[in-house]
């Protein structure tokens, strides 16, 4: 981390210097999540939640995939529990940002990192892990702080502007989830390539056919975990034949490090 | 706000905090196998799959509707455009088909 105690709890005039960089860098953050909340302040009011619950919702939850997906759930009559355990397994990759973000930052105190933790969205961590170490808590707390703003302002906004739209467009807006998932998957089949179509075909193959036995909840998840373990299993096994064609006669150290490069390659 | 719905949002927002939460101030992931770190960054995708299909076939009154729709998302966001023009496009796309048809 690189930064002494007295550096990190500078003073107010620095802190409050990093606290307006960060609302300043979470500005584009704000304007990306407006239709989004929007859509989920919409799709909230056509699934029966009231805007309290709406609301409430973003303002806990704060994540936007996993809103959207419970949504889809209840829609469905998914149990509470089914809800949560979902939620919780698709934001579980979230421990990751955090954990990277953790490596970048400057220490702070430990109410500045449970803050900015509340706020660490894909988003969020896009922003603020792109820029050079040390990480501000401040400048942390600034992008988190437009960007939470906007997805609770917007998801009430959302709300209201459902009641004045027209049935037919009501009816069409039940596409709105699955084309923002569309949008969400398309540029990263584009960055990521073939591992991104090959988990995705996985997730909706496995989907379909647990469908057949297993409520919506639980077959996302299922189909989830099932498809980053087969290609996972499947990535072993691809890297293991590599190898055992490759080092032939080399000594198990040597083996490990191939193994090693094979591993970071395939990141 | 019915009580389960209440409990519901405070637990999501509980289960998707600590995640967050812990890698902050106390866990060190760095230490974890390679493996696990890398199903967890693979999630977002197979979750994404599971979520478009075969929910999206269930949209409009004629699954070739929802393909419509769906297929003029997955055009559009090729082509980089904003999340509010693929959505909205789609929801065009659907209503349009749901009043021609």
């Amino acid at each position: 981390m690189g930064v002494t105690a007295a550096e990190s709890t500078g003073d107010p005039v620095t802190q409050t210097a990093f606290l307006k960089k960060g609302l300043a860098d979470g500005l584009p953050i704000a304007v990306g999540y407006m239709p989004v909340a929007i859509t989920f302040g919409l799709i909230a009011g056509a699934t029966g939640l009231t805007a309290a619950e709406a609301v409430l919702m973003s303002m806990l939850v704060f994540a936007g995939a996993a809103q959207y997906m419970s949504l889809s759930m209840i829609a469905v009559g998914a149990g509470a529990f089914e809800v949560v355990l979902a939620t919780f397994i698709v934001n579980l990759r979230h421990l990751l940002m955090s954990a990277s973000i953790s490596e970048k930052a400057e220490t702070g105190t430990k109410g500045q990192r449970a803050l900015y933790a509340f706020g660490m969205t894909d988003e969020v961590f896009a922003v603020a892990s792109t820029k050079k170490a040390p990480l501000r808590s401040f400048y942390i707390i600034g992008v988190a702080g437009v960007a939470y703003g906007s997805w609770v302002g917007f998801t009430a906004a959302g709300f209201y502007m459902g009641a004045f739209l027209p049935l037919v467009i009501q009816e069409s807006m039940a596409i709105a989830l699955f084309a923002l998932f569309i949008a969400l998957l398309v540029p990263s089949i584009r960055k990521e390539g073939r591992m991104v179509v090959i988990l995705a075909g996985m997730g909706a193959l496995f989907h379909t056919v647990l469908a057949l036995w297993l409520s919506t909840g639980w077959a996302i998840m299922f189909a989830t975990i099932l498809a980053v373990t087969v290609y996972e299993c499947f990535e072993q096994v691809m890297n293991a034949g590599k190898q055992d064609a490759d080092s032939g006669g080399k000594s198990h150290t040597e083996q490990a490090e191939v193994k090693k490069e094979a591993d970071s390659s395939c990141r | 706000m019915s009580m389960t719905m209440f409990w519901m949002i405070v637990a999501m927002g509980a289960v998707t905090y600590i995640p967050r939460l812990l890698p902050l101030v106390m866990l060190n992931t760095e230490n974890w196998p390679s493996w696990a770190r890398r199903m967890l960054t693979r999630v977002p995708y197979a979750v994404l799959g599971a979520l478009i299909l075969p929910g999206i076939l269930t949209v409009g009154d004629n699954v070739w509707f929802a393909v419509a729709g769906g297929g003029a998302a997955a055009l559009l966001a090729y082509f980089g455009a904003p999340l509010i023009v693929v959505v909205g496009a789609a929801i065009g796309v659907l209503g349009v088909m749901q009043m021609v048809f």
